[in-house]
Protein backbone atom coordinates (compact mmCIF):
# COMPACT_ATOMS: atom_id res chain seq x y z
CA UNK A 1 0.00 0.00 0.00
CA UNK A 2 2.68 2.51 -0.98
CA UNK A 3 0.08 5.13 -1.97
CA UNK A 4 -2.05 4.54 1.09
CA UNK A 5 -3.13 7.37 3.27
CA UNK A 6 -1.66 7.67 6.70
CA UNK A 7 -3.50 8.84 9.78
CA UNK A 8 -1.88 11.27 12.17
CA UNK A 9 -3.46 11.42 15.62
CA UNK A 10 -2.82 14.68 17.48
CA UNK A 11 -3.72 14.96 21.15
CA UNK A 12 -3.09 16.31 24.58
CA UNK A 13 -0.73 14.29 26.80
CA UNK A 14 -0.38 10.60 25.81
CA UNK A 15 -3.83 10.05 24.35
CA UNK A 16 -2.59 9.87 20.73
CA UNK A 17 -0.08 7.15 21.55
CA UNK A 18 -2.77 5.21 23.42
CA UNK A 19 -5.12 5.44 20.42
CA UNK A 20 -2.40 4.25 18.04
CA UNK A 21 -1.46 1.36 20.32
CA UNK A 22 -5.11 0.35 20.68
CA UNK A 23 -5.67 0.39 16.92
CA UNK A 24 -2.57 -1.75 16.37
CA UNK A 25 -3.78 -4.20 18.99
CA UNK A 26 -7.22 -4.49 17.39
CA UNK A 27 -6.21 -4.57 13.71
CA UNK A 28 -2.69 -5.91 13.80
CA UNK A 29 -1.63 -2.99 11.60
CA UNK A 30 1.02 -0.85 13.20
CA UNK A 31 2.02 1.38 10.30
CA UNK A 32 -1.22 3.18 9.47
CA UNK A 33 -1.21 5.77 12.24
CA UNK A 34 1.36 8.13 13.72
CA UNK A 35 0.87 9.77 17.14
CA UNK A 36 1.71 13.40 17.91
CA UNK A 37 1.42 14.91 21.39
CA UNK A 38 1.25 18.57 22.31
CA UNK A 39 2.99 17.78 25.58
CA UNK A 40 5.52 20.42 26.60
CA UNK A 41 5.47 22.42 23.40
CA UNK A 42 4.33 25.74 22.04
CA UNK A 43 1.94 26.08 19.15
CA UNK A 44 4.88 26.63 16.79
CA UNK A 45 6.73 23.52 17.95
CA UNK A 46 3.56 21.47 17.75
CA UNK A 47 3.30 22.61 14.13
CA UNK A 48 6.84 21.35 13.54
CA UNK A 49 6.00 18.00 15.14
CA UNK A 50 2.92 17.70 12.97
CA UNK A 51 4.84 18.54 9.80
CA UNK A 52 7.47 15.95 10.67
CA UNK A 53 4.80 13.30 11.28
CA UNK A 54 2.95 14.01 8.04
CA UNK A 55 6.22 13.97 6.14
CA UNK A 56 4.62 15.09 2.86
CA UNK A 57 2.42 11.97 2.82
CA UNK A 58 -1.30 12.33 1.99
CA UNK A 59 -2.90 12.19 5.41
CA UNK A 60 -5.95 12.50 7.55
CA UNK A 61 -5.15 14.35 10.77
CA UNK A 62 -7.31 13.21 13.67
CA UNK A 63 -7.46 15.76 16.50
CA UNK A 64 -8.74 15.07 20.00
CA UNK A 65 -10.88 18.17 20.62
CA UNK A 66 -12.83 20.48 18.30
CA UNK A 67 -10.79 23.45 19.55
CA UNK A 68 -7.48 24.27 21.18
CA UNK A 69 -3.83 23.92 20.32
CA UNK A 70 -4.00 20.56 18.53
CA UNK A 71 -6.74 21.67 16.16
CA UNK A 72 -5.05 25.04 15.63
CA UNK A 73 -1.82 23.32 14.58
CA UNK A 74 -3.71 21.04 12.19
CA UNK A 75 -5.61 23.90 10.58
CA UNK A 76 -2.45 25.95 10.18
CA UNK A 77 -0.92 23.02 8.31
CA UNK A 78 -4.07 22.59 6.24
CA UNK A 79 -3.84 26.19 5.01
CA UNK A 80 -0.76 25.41 2.95
CA UNK A 81 -1.15 21.70 2.20
CA UNK A 82 -4.01 20.34 0.13
CA UNK A 83 -3.37 16.61 0.43
CA UNK A 84 -4.48 16.62 4.05
CA UNK A 85 -7.89 16.56 5.74
CA UNK A 86 -8.60 17.24 9.38
CA UNK A 87 -11.13 15.50 11.65
CA UNK A 88 -11.78 16.88 15.14
CA UNK A 89 -13.18 14.74 17.94
CA UNK A 90 -11.36 11.48 17.23
CA UNK A 91 -12.60 8.20 18.62
CA UNK A 92 -11.35 4.64 18.44
CA UNK A 93 -14.11 3.39 16.14
CA UNK A 94 -13.23 5.85 13.37
CA UNK A 95 -9.53 5.03 13.64
CA UNK A 96 -10.10 1.29 13.38
CA UNK A 97 -12.28 1.80 10.31
CA UNK A 98 -9.77 4.22 8.77
CA UNK A 99 -7.06 1.57 8.76
CA UNK A 100 -9.11 -0.47 6.27
CA UNK A 101 -10.03 2.45 4.00
CA UNK A 102 -6.73 4.08 3.29
CA UNK A 103 -7.24 3.89 -0.47
CA UNK A 104 -9.60 6.87 -0.32
CA UNK A 105 -8.65 10.48 -0.95
CA UNK A 106 -8.06 12.47 2.26
CA UNK A 107 -11.36 14.37 2.11
CA UNK A 108 -13.37 11.20 1.45
CA UNK A 109 -11.58 9.32 4.21
CA UNK A 110 -12.25 12.19 6.62
CA UNK A 111 -15.94 12.21 5.73
CA UNK A 112 -16.13 8.46 6.22
CA UNK A 113 -14.37 8.77 9.58
CA UNK A 114 -16.93 11.30 10.80
CA UNK A 115 -19.81 9.05 9.79
CA UNK A 116 -18.28 5.98 11.44
CA UNK A 117 -17.29 7.94 14.53
CA UNK A 118 -20.73 9.46 14.98
CA UNK A 119 -22.43 6.08 14.59
CA UNK A 120 -20.22 4.68 17.33
CA UNK A 121 -21.45 7.12 19.96
CA UNK A 122 -24.72 5.93 21.42
CA UNK A 123 -26.62 5.32 24.59
CA UNK A 124 -26.73 1.59 25.27
CA UNK A 125 -29.84 0.37 27.08
CA UNK B 1 -12.27 44.09 39.87
CA UNK B 2 -13.25 41.64 37.16
CA UNK B 3 -9.97 41.41 35.34
CA UNK B 4 -9.45 37.96 36.79
CA UNK B 5 -6.23 36.76 35.16
CA UNK B 6 -3.49 38.21 32.96
CA UNK B 7 -1.66 35.27 31.44
CA UNK B 8 1.29 34.58 29.16
CA UNK B 9 0.67 31.39 27.17
CA UNK B 10 2.28 30.60 23.84
CA UNK B 11 -0.55 28.20 22.98
CA UNK B 12 -2.91 31.19 23.11
CA UNK B 13 -6.54 30.05 23.43
CA UNK B 14 -6.53 26.37 24.41
CA UNK B 15 -7.92 23.91 26.94
CA UNK B 16 -6.07 25.12 30.04
CA UNK B 17 -7.21 28.66 29.33
CA UNK B 18 -10.81 28.04 28.35
CA UNK B 19 -11.64 25.09 30.59
CA UNK B 20 -9.02 25.01 33.36
CA UNK B 21 -8.93 28.68 34.28
CA UNK B 22 -12.19 29.67 32.65
CA UNK B 23 -14.25 27.33 34.82
CA UNK B 24 -12.30 27.95 38.03
CA UNK B 25 -12.55 31.74 37.80
CA UNK B 26 -15.98 31.99 36.20
CA UNK B 27 -14.53 33.77 33.18
CA UNK B 28 -17.10 35.27 30.81
CA UNK B 29 -14.73 36.92 28.35
CA UNK B 30 -11.25 36.21 27.00
CA UNK B 31 -9.18 38.96 25.41
CA UNK B 32 -6.24 37.88 23.29
CA UNK B 33 -3.70 40.70 23.30
CA UNK B 34 -1.61 40.20 20.20
CA UNK B 35 -0.60 42.70 17.53
CA UNK B 36 -0.30 40.06 14.83
CA UNK B 37 -3.48 38.05 15.48
CA UNK B 38 -5.56 41.22 15.84
CA UNK B 39 -4.32 42.65 12.52
CA UNK B 40 -7.04 42.92 9.83
CA UNK B 41 -5.33 40.46 7.48
CA UNK B 42 -5.33 37.68 10.09
CA UNK B 43 -9.08 37.04 10.34
CA UNK B 44 -8.40 33.38 9.58
CA UNK B 45 -6.27 33.04 12.71
CA UNK B 46 -8.95 34.68 14.83
CA UNK B 47 -11.42 32.15 13.42
CA UNK B 48 -9.12 29.32 14.52
CA UNK B 49 -8.93 30.75 18.03
CA UNK B 50 -12.71 31.11 18.21
CA UNK B 51 -13.15 27.40 17.46
CA UNK B 52 -11.94 26.55 20.95
CA UNK B 53 -14.28 28.92 22.74
CA UNK B 54 -17.83 27.93 23.76
CA UNK B 55 -20.57 30.16 22.36
CA UNK B 56 -21.47 31.61 25.76
CA UNK B 57 -17.92 32.88 26.32
CA UNK B 58 -16.97 36.20 24.74
CA UNK B 59 -13.69 36.62 22.90
CA UNK B 60 -11.93 39.74 21.65
CA UNK B 61 -8.66 40.33 19.83
CA UNK B 62 -6.83 43.57 20.48
CA UNK B 63 -3.37 45.03 19.87
CA UNK B 64 -1.21 45.91 22.87
CA UNK B 65 -1.77 49.66 22.77
CA UNK B 66 -5.53 49.22 22.71
CA UNK B 67 -5.35 46.72 25.58
CA UNK B 68 -3.48 49.27 27.69
CA UNK B 69 -6.19 51.86 26.98
CA UNK B 70 -9.04 49.48 27.79
CA UNK B 71 -7.80 47.96 31.06
CA UNK B 72 -10.02 50.20 33.17
CA UNK B 73 -13.02 49.22 31.07
CA UNK B 74 -12.40 45.49 31.65
CA UNK B 75 -11.76 46.05 35.34
CA UNK B 76 -15.10 47.80 35.66
CA UNK B 77 -17.01 45.31 33.55
CA UNK B 78 -19.44 42.94 35.29
CA UNK B 79 -18.09 40.17 33.02
CA UNK B 80 -15.08 38.39 34.50
CA UNK B 81 -12.33 38.82 31.94
CA UNK B 82 -9.05 37.04 31.24
CA UNK B 83 -6.23 38.59 29.21
CA UNK B 84 -3.99 36.19 27.28
CA UNK B 85 -0.72 37.04 25.58
CA UNK B 86 1.40 34.70 23.50
CA UNK B 87 4.86 35.95 24.41
CA UNK B 88 6.83 37.67 27.13
CA UNK B 89 7.67 40.75 25.05
CA UNK B 90 3.98 41.54 24.65
CA UNK B 91 3.39 41.05 28.37
CA UNK B 92 6.26 43.34 29.35
CA UNK B 93 5.11 45.98 26.84
CA UNK B 94 1.60 45.88 28.26
CA UNK B 95 2.83 46.18 31.84
CA UNK B 96 5.02 49.14 30.88
CA UNK B 97 2.18 50.85 28.99
CA UNK B 98 -0.28 50.16 31.79
CA UNK B 99 1.39 50.45 35.20
CA UNK B 100 -1.96 49.67 36.86
CA UNK B 101 -1.36 46.01 35.93
CA UNK B 102 0.11 44.48 39.07
CA UNK B 103 -0.21 40.72 38.52
CA UNK B 104 1.06 38.48 35.74
CA UNK B 105 0.60 34.73 35.35
CA UNK B 106 3.14 32.66 33.40
CA UNK B 107 1.05 29.81 32.06
CA UNK B 108 3.00 28.27 29.22
CA UNK B 109 6.30 29.40 27.72
CA UNK B 110 7.85 26.55 25.84
CA UNK B 111 11.15 25.65 24.20
CA UNK B 112 12.91 28.15 22.00
CA UNK B 113 16.42 29.24 21.01
CA UNK B 114 18.62 29.76 24.05
CA UNK B 115 15.88 28.89 26.49
CA UNK B 116 16.39 26.62 29.48
CA UNK B 117 13.73 24.70 31.37
CA UNK B 118 12.69 26.39 34.63
CA UNK B 119 9.49 24.41 35.19
CA UNK B 120 7.86 21.66 33.10
CA UNK B 121 5.87 24.36 31.28
CA UNK B 122 8.26 27.32 31.50
CA UNK B 123 11.37 27.66 29.37
CA UNK B 124 13.19 31.00 29.31
CA UNK B 125 16.55 32.50 28.43
CA UNK B 126 18.52 34.17 31.22
CA UNK B 127 17.74 37.48 29.54
CA UNK B 128 13.99 36.78 29.68
CA UNK B 129 14.24 35.87 33.37
CA UNK B 130 16.14 39.11 33.97
CA UNK B 131 13.44 41.07 32.12
CA UNK B 132 10.75 39.58 34.36
CA UNK B 133 12.77 40.09 37.52
CA UNK B 134 13.11 43.76 36.62
CA UNK B 135 9.36 43.96 36.09
CA UNK B 136 8.84 42.29 39.48
CA UNK B 137 11.21 44.77 41.09
CA UNK B 138 9.03 47.51 39.61
CA UNK B 139 6.00 46.17 41.48
CA UNK B 140 4.40 43.49 39.29
CA UNK B 141 3.65 40.22 41.10
CA UNK B 142 4.74 37.53 38.64
CA UNK B 143 4.06 33.86 39.29
CA UNK B 144 4.17 30.74 37.13
CA UNK B 145 1.10 28.52 37.40
CA UNK B 146 -0.19 26.42 34.53
CA UNK B 147 -3.52 25.32 36.04
CA UNK B 148 -5.54 26.61 39.02
CA UNK B 149 -4.76 23.57 41.15
CA UNK B 150 -0.99 23.97 40.75
CA UNK B 151 1.21 25.80 43.23
CA UNK B 152 2.09 29.32 42.06
CA UNK B 153 5.86 29.73 41.70
CA UNK B 154 7.23 33.27 42.14
CA UNK B 155 9.47 34.50 39.36
CA UNK B 156 12.30 34.84 41.90
CA UNK B 157 12.28 31.04 42.21
CA UNK B 158 12.64 30.41 38.48
CA UNK B 159 16.38 29.71 38.50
Amino acid sequence: MSNALQGVVVSHAKLATAFVDAVAEITGQADALVPVSNEGCSRAILGDRLQEAIHSTPSVVFVDLPGGSCLQAAILYLRTHHDVAVVAGVNLAMLVDFVYHRDLAPAAAAQRAIEVGERAVKVVE
Amino acid sequence: MTLSLVRVDDRLIHGQVVVGWGQALGIRQIVLVDDRVSAPENAWERDICRMGVPPDLGIEFVPVTQAAERLAEWEASPRRTMLVMGDLETAVRLCRLAPRLKKLNLGGIHQGPGRRQRLPYVFMTDSEVGMLQQLAADGVEITAQDVPTARPVPVADLK
